[in-house]
């Protein structure tokens, strides 16, 4: 008898493909993602850190430590030019610290006016050298204070400044203060925000890939062919459908941030604007998406299966689960084929890096550009449902 | 632009000079299986035409074509005397697909005012055909409640209904009554036949044959892909099995012998004959039977039905 049962769950796991992904394929395409994405298997050792280096003082001790920091390879020391300022015009305070608010760099080195009147004290009462960190990485400020120490050591043995002596690698040699330029007023709640946007933009693609499903399970019912018979014609039925989606993932993603103030303090109504334009086309872009994996899939089981792989692949490059800024920097640009990524991106920049309005165009341009594309897709895949 | 009909013969439906609806050398091939082959038909204003064939025959790609969901690989459809676009046709018909096609979410009103929305019906005669649809389906108390509360039968009729609330003068229903009681299947003809009294023709496909033989006035025969027979029942018996009727005569004991001009069976228990005239033939059976000293105890005499002439035109293998 049992025997009997095996054999009928053996035959029916041998002729269900999509069960047999779920089984086996998808638990390995996942270990090999994360893989990917924690194990930073990049050849080389650790990826370089971008830091932006304002030297106030312009001595002769703070140039040679610059010049240290410049030949480090695990540090990639941001050019004066690159922050938008006037050619040769090097960064100050000010401007270094908009650079790191900005996203150009996770952190920024200050060597005050006067450092190298200090430098080297050994016994760390020097004047201390400014850690501009943007917190969002909390590995990099770390690593740099560390790297500091390593180039003022180099600096002290090589180039044998008068009268000191080249020490074993010293945390006092540099003294530093890190500053948080991130959360200038004592924000505590803006992480909220990561967390939000990247729980909520996955779980929307789920929920758009669910109410995308609604397609399958009218023409399992015979009501896609019903409206088809109708003046409605597919065009008006894509449309319909792909508008109530967007509307649903809005009032889905309004909903989490609403959680998230209320219970979480999360600053959403500061940051409006900016939230209700990454929503809404964050939204258009993932109805779009749940069109197109619909009327890709053939039923609700291959739409379930396909739907997962996809969204928690993309997830994952894409910072929903881990931020991409704590990834290697090959899996970071990876991520950017991602849809969670440009979404995310806006909602970071919203949130975290307050910028106005028009710094995210980049990432509503993705993504308008984005849903039209899958639009068009999802019409393509339509097509088996018209007449044949 | 309609054409308007001519009556030109009484009878079960009004035949009219100009057919309603008229599929002309239909041809469709999906790969290598050829679905229809030249089928053609006309249906008349009025009537009800039941379009039979076993599974496979072809009957719902040949709906299909109708309301152009199948584009035919040679062939026309006309609606009304002219050569309809596939859009514009999809508006002039009304099409009741075989699955309950509803959004069982929505109460029995929703589902027709989404669907009356969806055929073009002007917003300010949406009220009204809602509430006629509802009051002819027999729904109109039930109305405010979710469809996926309602019985088998009670779907069947709302899905009728949402089919024909545009008004549609032709309208094609596929397996309208499948899986329903007899007495759901009784309205359900009442709602049909009271359609036709405003006008409207109905084109049915069934598996029905008494539904088909009591209910409509004409019958088609599709088998692999082709009309192999249309016309009203006698029309059809008289072209295939013919009009003799089956005299059966059960005897009280199995008899050895078969008496002159009947066929035993069933054992001896049974004698069998066609006759082409009963009045006259029948005595002559039971004189026969009588004088070889058998005891008849039941004589039942059968006209050939649809049943007969179906199997005549399609045969007896199985299609699947």
């Amino acid at each position: 008898m049992i025997a009997t049962l095996l054999r009928i769950s053996r035959t029916s796991l041998r002729r269900d493909r999509v069960a047999q992904v779920m089984t086996y394929v998808l638990p390995v395409a996942f270990f090999s993602i994360f893989a990917l994405v924690f194990g930073r298997p990049i050849a080389g050792g650790p990826e370089s850190i971008r830091v932006a280096v304002a030297d106030e003082d312009r001595s002769f001790a703070s140039r040679a430590l610059v010049a240290a920091l410049e030949t480090d390879p695990l540090l990639r020391v941001a050019d004066s030019t690159v922050a938008g300022a006037a050619p040769s015009v090097p960064f100050d305070r000010a401007r270094a610290e908009a650079y790191v608010r900005g996203g150009g760099a996770p952190v920024a080195v200050v060597l005050p006016a006067g450092w190298g009147a200090t430098f080297p004290r050994l016994d760390g009462g020097g004047m201390p050298a400014e850690v501009l960190a943007d917190v969002s990485d909390p590995i990099a400020s770390r690593l740099v204070v560390g790297l500091l120490q390593r180039a003022a050591a180099k600096v002290l043995r090589g180039d044998g400044l008068a009268g000191a002596a080249a020490p074993a690698e010293s945390p006092a040699l540099v003294p530093t203060r890190t500053v948080d330029v991130m959360r200038p007023r004592g924000e505590d709640s803006r992480m909220i925000s990561f967390y939000a946007a990247g729980i909520a933009v996955m779980f929307l693609l789920f929920s758009c890939a669910a109410a995308g499903g609604a397609l399958l399970d009218e023409q399992d019912s015979g009501t896609l062919e019903r409206v088809l018979n109708t003046s409605a014609g597919m065009n008006g039925l894509l449309l319909g459908k792909w508008i109530h989606i967007t509307l649903l993932g809005v009032s889905q993603i309004v909903v989490m941030f609403v959680w998230g103030m209320l219970v979480f303090h999360l600053d959403l109504l500061h940051h409006l604007p900016g939230f209700l334009v990454m929503t809404l086309t964050t939204a258009a872009a993932a109805a779009a998406f749940g069109l197109v994996l619909a009327a890709a899939a053939r039923s609700r089981q291959q739409l379930s299966g396909l739907s997962t792989v996809l969204i928690l692949t993309m997830s994952a490059l894409g910072g929903s689960m881990f931020p991409r800024f704590l990834m290697s920097e090959g899996m970071q640009k990876l991520g950017l084929v991602t849809f969670n990524a440009w979404a995310l991106d806006g909602y970071i920049k919203v949130f975290w890096r307050q910028a106005p309005l028009v710094q995210l165009a980049p990432q509503v341009g993705v993504l308008l550009a984005l849903t039209l594309v899958l639009l068009a897709v999802a019409r393509l895949f339509a097509r088996r449902w018209e007449a044949v | 632009m309609i054409v308007e009909a001519r009556p030109i013969a009484a009878g079960a439906a009004t035949r009219t000079a100009q057919p309603v609806l008229r599929v002309v050398d239909a041809a469709k091939r999906f790969g290598s299986v050829e679905a229809l082959r030249g089928a053609s038909l006309e249906l008349y204003e009025g009537e009800r035409l039941a379009l039979l064939g076993p599974n496979g025959a072809g009957k719902t790609t040949l709906l299909r074509a109708i309301t152009g969901r199948v584009r035919l690989d040679r062939g026309a459809v006309e609606l009304f005397g002219r050569a309809v676009p596939a859009a514009e046709r999809r508006r002039a018909l009304g099409v009741v697909p075989q699955e309950v096609a509803l959004y069982p979410l929505l109460t029995a009103r929703e589902n027709l005012e989404v669907f009356a929305r969806l055929h073009g019906v002007a917003p300010a005669a949406l009220a009204d055909r809602v509430e006629w649809a509802l009051g002819w389906s027999g729904l109109a108390e039930r109305a405010g409640e979710l469809v996926r509360g309602f019985s088998g039968g009670m779907k069947r009729r709302l899905n009728i209904a949402c089919g024909v609330l545009h008004g549609p003068r032709v309208v094609l229903l596929d397996e309208p009554t499948v899986g329903v009681d007899p007495q759901s299947r009784e309205r359900i003809y009442e709602m049909l036949e009271q359609l036709c009294a405003g006008g409207a023709s109905l084109l049915l496909t069934t598996h029905q044959l008494e539904e088909a033989e009591e209910r409509c006035g004409r019958i088609a025969v599709l088998d692999h892909g082709a009309l192999v027979a249309a016309g009203t029942l006698g029309e059809l018996i008289a072209r295939t099995v013919g009009r003799a009727r089956t005299v059966v005569l059960t005897l009280a004991r199995p008899a050895a012998h078969a008496p002159a001009g009947l066929d035993l069976e069933d054992g001896g228990r049974r004698l069998r004959a066609r006759v082409a005239d009963v009045g006259a033939e029948l005595p002559a059976l039971l004189e026969s039977a009588r004088r070889q000293g058998l005891e008849i105890e039941d004589v039942e005499v059968q006209r050939q039905g649809l049943h007969a002439v179906f199997i005549h035109l399609t045969g007896k293998d199985l299609r699947e």
